[in-house]
Parts: structure tokens; C-alpha cells; sequence
């Protein structure tokens, strides 16, 4: 079968590779309808994220149809039309049972690796490093769903591909970080990154009730969809102090959840950038956090900043100071998604969720290299680029 | 080189001595202590059904007398607490890099055999590596992480 092959540091192909297999009784393959691209993938496919092999399968955002049960699967069957969500979780374990799905102490089949890197090891995500777990990705024409009966959703009647897609991951982040930051009635939540996360998080917060939500970016046209689609207003960094914006918007208090989906490649206009840039490319750090810090710069005293962009290590400059002084609390996670998906898909049906706009460029899997220098460079407008096998 | 100089010079010797010393000691008693340190992994489970019969759990079983098992309630009812050990301790030179990359520290069996019991146990299978694989080793970078994922299943912090 074809699939999209990271094959070395900015070098993508499509290969033929051998189909996947059955390999647990609570495994079902699928055969993919639609997978996206997502920002997290720049990491590995930028050799930011380690423990990658020439050939390894990316993708993890996917809807797709089973084609094929393990002896032990008890709530799919062939022809089930199904969202999988990115994180694999066993559904038993300490942390599935307390809805942490992406801890999943079961589904990492590289524990070693993961507790070198972190102390203890994420769950398995599909297509995303040997560090967790070197599962096969979902850019290909099939995909083998461990645990499919805590992973794999049916897509409700009347949801099209195309929309539930997004429940697999994006929407799930984004709701996670209004979710677990603690977003109320009343709030005023600021946002960087006007991403599919970053929107997401934003229309999760207006759901929740926030009085205001702001969104954060420098790209006209994802400041221009996030307004149309989710009801939060705008700031492009490039032309305005952000801090002093949020002030003024915030009656000199700050926002209450400063949510960042942006991650290890952040980019800003200040001198800052210059010396993350610098220390990042001479691996020096690991990771660019600087929308990370402006969003602990900006936070009220006693408020809430959630991590929601992908980070893979060490920082330098981190404003603990600032954490410390200002009473914060600090959160991240990687995205839990089992906990939403089902209620998020029915948002989708109902239209309280809008996703499809998100797919700003579909093409077939042939072109996914393409798609994806597309995605990276924000050529076109791209939000997303998404294949079809 | 005057008095001063030499005599600096030869505290400087004896400190670096010293210190080479204290950190060889060190290391060797900390070998020593990981020989015969438990590893431990916790079971969403009752201890009931972690030693069902009274007998560790499959594949601890495999084991027979080489290894130690300790049951105990996990606070928070957060389920069991399972810890191994090795009977006779491994010895120290099995810990070094080289021994463990080439698979050779027997506690990598432990590991591997504890993280496989409590996946069992909690999930009913041990989730298994997708196959065939199709990431290569035809670079240094790809033979290492091949390597590493290799023998991720029997390392880490346990």
C-alpha cells in the first residue's frame, strides 16, 4: 500500500510499504477516509523530535472505515464508519479510568525510551516517534487501531468526513485546554495561535461561557476565520504591543486563562525571537517558548496558563519568577482525547462546532510531501492540507 | 615555581585524587544498591487478583525461584504494588551502557516481565509493536533508535 514516509530531517516521500497486520485481539484495521495534517508533525519531520527511523509512517488524525475486527473487539464492526482518536489508551489502567488518557501506562510499546526523555513515558500516538511507542501513522491507504473499543468512535448520521475528521484530534486539544484550564462563565480567555488547535480552544471557551475570548496570531486569514468561526476577537502580534492590548481589553487585570497553541517552534517579532532562533538552531534548547512566556507575562495575578502546543524538552529563559510571583497556575497535557470525542462529535452534529473550514486544501496522498511544505510554509492560506488515500 | 605554586599544585593533585576516588566509590555502591533494589510497578487491580493462587503473576511465574515477589495495597486505592527483584543480585559490571545495550543486564527480563504482568492484568493483552515494521536502519540514526526500541521494553526507571 502507499503511505507517507518520513524518510530524514525535511524529507518526506510516499512509499510502498507492507500493509498492516492484525497483531492484538482488540485490534481493528481501517481504512482511511481522510487524515490531516497537524502542526505537531513540523516537529518530527523538522528532526525537533528524536527517534524517528527512515520510513516511519507519520500522520494521526484520521476517520476511516473498519475493515477488519480482532477476536476481542466488542463495539465495532466491519463497515463502522469511525473517528480514532491520535492517543492509543488500554481503557483499564489507572490513568484511562481517571479519563488521563494520554498517560495510558499500556499502549507505549517503547516505555524505555519515553522514561529516558520524560521520566515516565506518554501512551502511544500514532505515527509520532519511537519515543512514543513507533506505532504506524495514518497517512496510508490503512491503519491498524489498537484498543479500537476505547479509541475508535462511530461518526453520527448526517457528519461528514470531512467535519468529524477534526474530532480526532484538534478538537479535542482545543477543548482540553479550555477544559482543564478551568475556562468559567464570565472569564475573559486569551489565546495564542489561531491554528485548528488554537481556534478549537477558542470556541471551546466561547461554549463555556467566557465573556471574551481574544485570539492571538499573525496570519490575516486565520485571524479572519477565527472571528467567523468561533466568536472570539482578534490580535495580530505583528502590529500591535500585545501585552499592552490585552491590558487595556482586560481593564487592566490581564486574562484569566491565557490558553498557548503554538509549541516548540513559536514565532514572535521581538529581539526575543532572534535569541530563541538562535539557541534553538545551535541546539542549545530544545524548544522555542515564546508564546509560552508571553502568556505568562500576560496572565492575571491568580490566573490559569494551560501548555497546549507541543513541547519536546528543555527551555531556557522560563519566567518560573513570574509563576512564583503572580500566584499562577501552570498546566499542560498532551490531548485526552477519549474523555470528549463522543460528546464533541455531537457538538459537531448539532453545529455548535464548526470543523470543515479547517481543510482549507484537500489533495490525494500522492501529494502529501506537497501538502505538507504547503501546510509548513502557510502557503495559500493553509490551515490544514488533508489526504485522501 | 616558587614554594606557594608547588604546594597549591600538589593540594590541587591530592583534591582531584580524591575526588576521582569518592566518585568511583560511589559509583560502585550505587551499582551494588541497584542490584538489589526492587523493581516496582503499580496494578490497577486488588492484590487478590494480582496473586491469585498465591503465585506471582504470568509471566513472573516464568521466573520460578530466581526471583523475590512482594505483594502490598497501593495507597490512594490505586491498586497493588508488584515488586521483583533478582535472588542472587546481578552483577555490577551488567549495569554498565555497553552490557544493557547488548541486552545483557538480566534485569531487563524483570522490567519486561512486570511491565507485561500489569498490562495482562489491566488490559488483557500486551500491546504489541505494528508488523512488519517499516522503518529502517540504513543510517547511524536509524540503527540507533532501532536499537534503542529494542531494548526500550526492558529499560527505564522501574
Amino acid at each position: 500500500m502507499r503511505a507517507l514516509c518520513w524518510e530524514g530531517v525535511n524529507k518526506l516521500s510516499v512509499e510502498q510499504v507492507p500493509e498492516p497486520e492484525i497483531r492484538n485481539d482488540q485490534d481493528v484495521l481501517v481504512r482511511l477516509l481522510l487524515s490531516t495534517t497537524c502542526g505537531s508533525d513540523l516537529h518530527i519531520i523538522g528532526g525537533y523530535i528524536p527517534a524517528m527511523r527512515p520510513g516511519d509512517v507519520i500522520g494521526h488524525e484520521f476517520v476511516g472505515e473498519v475493515v477488519e475486527t480482532g477476536s476481542g473487539v466488542r463495539r465495532h464492526r466491519v463497515g463502522d464508519r469511525v473517528v480514532v482518536c491520535s492517543f492509543i489508551g488500554c481503557g483499564r489502567c489507572w490513568y484511562c479510568r481517571n479519563d488521563m488518557w494520554s498517560l495510558c501506562d499500556n499502549t507505549n510499546t517503547n516505555p524505555g525510551i519515553g522514561q529516558a526523555l520524560f521520566g515516565y513515558e506518554t501512551a502511544g500516538i500514532f505515527g509520532y516517534s519511537h519515543a512514543m511507542g513507533g506505532i504506524r501513522g495514518s497517512h496510508a491507504e490503512y491503519v491498524r487501531v489498537p484498543f479500537a473499543d476505547y479509541g475508535a468512535f462511530p461518526v453520527p448520521e448526517g457528519v461528514d468526513d470531512l467535519s468529524a475528521l477534526f474530532a480526532s484530534d484538534a478538537v479535542p486539544t482545543g477543548w482540553m485546554g479550555a477544559d482543564l484550564g478551568g475556562v468559567r462563565p464570565g472569564d475573559v480567555v486569551a489565546v495564542w495561535g489561531c491554528g485548528a488547535v488554537g481556534q478549537m480552544a477558542a470556541r471551546a471557551s466561547v461554549i463555556k461561557g467566557a465573556e471574551r475570548v481574544i485570539c492571538i496570531d499573525r496570519h490575516t486569514e486565520r485571524l479572519a476565520m477565527a472571528e467567523t468561526y468561533t466568536g472570539a476577537e482578534t490580535i495580530d502580534y505583528t502590529s500591535t504591543d500585545v501585552a499592552a492590548e490585552l491590558r487595556t481589553r482586560t481593564g487592566g487585570r490581564g486574562p484569566d486563562v491565557c490558553i498557548e497553541a503554538v509549541g516548540m517552534e513559536a514565532h514572535s517579532n521581538g529581539p526575543g525571537y532572534l535569541y530563541d532562533q538562535a539557541k534553538h538552531q545551535l541546539r542549545l534548547q530544545t524548544d522555542r517558548p515564546t508564546a509560552v512566556r508571553q502568556a505568562i507575562h500576560a496572565c492575571r495575578k491568580g490566573g490559569t496558563v494551560f501548555v497546549l502546543g507541543v513541547f519536546a524538552g528543555a527551555v531556557d529563559k522560563f519566567p518560573l519568577g513570574m509563576v512564583v510571583n503572580k500566584g499562577l497556575t501552570l498546566r499542560g497535557a498532551q490531548m485526552h482525547g477519549q474523555r470528549y470525542i463522543p460528546m464533541l462529535l455531537e457538538r459537531i452534529a448539532a453545529g455548535e462546532i464548526s470543523t470543515a473550514h479547517l481543510a482549507t486544501h484537500t489533495m490525494s496522498l500522492d501529494r502529501a510531501a506537497k501538502g505538507y511544505d504547503m501546510f509548513k510554509h502557510k502557503r495559500d492560506g493553509c490551515v490544514r492540507a488533508v489526504f485522501h488515500p | 615555581m616558587n614554594h606557594l605554586a608547588r604546594t597549591a599544585l600538589v593540594l590541587a593533585g591530592a583534591g582531584a585524587g580524591a575526588a576521582a576516588l569518592h566518585g568511583a566509590a560511589t559509583a560502585r555502591r550505587r551499582a551494588r544498591e541497584n542490584g538489589r533494589r526492587w523493581l516496582v510497578v503499580t496494578i490497577d487491580r486488588a492484590p487478590t487478583d494480582v496473586m491469585p493462587h498465591g503465585g506471582p503473576p504470568h509471566p513472573l511465574d516464568e521466573f520460578g525461584d530466581a526471583l523475590e515477589i512482594t505483594v502490598r495495597p497501593a495507597p490512594g486505592d490505586r491498586g497493588t504494588e508488584l515488586a521483583a527483584r533478582l535472588r542472587e543480585p546481578a552483577p555490577p559490571a551488567s549495569a554498565s551502557p555497553p552490557s544493557r545495550l547488548a541486552g545483557k543486564d538480566p534485569r531487563q527480563e524483570v522490567r519486561r516481565a512486570l511491565r507485561e504482568a500489569k498490562s495482562l492484568l489491566e488490559a488483557g493483552e500486551v500491546m504489541l509493536p505494528d508488523a512488519p515494521p517499516t522503518g529502517r536502519g540504513d543510517t547511524a540514526g536509524g540503527r540507533a533508535v532501532g536499537l534503542a526500541s529494542k531494548r526500550a521494553g526492558g529499560e527505564g526507571v522501574l
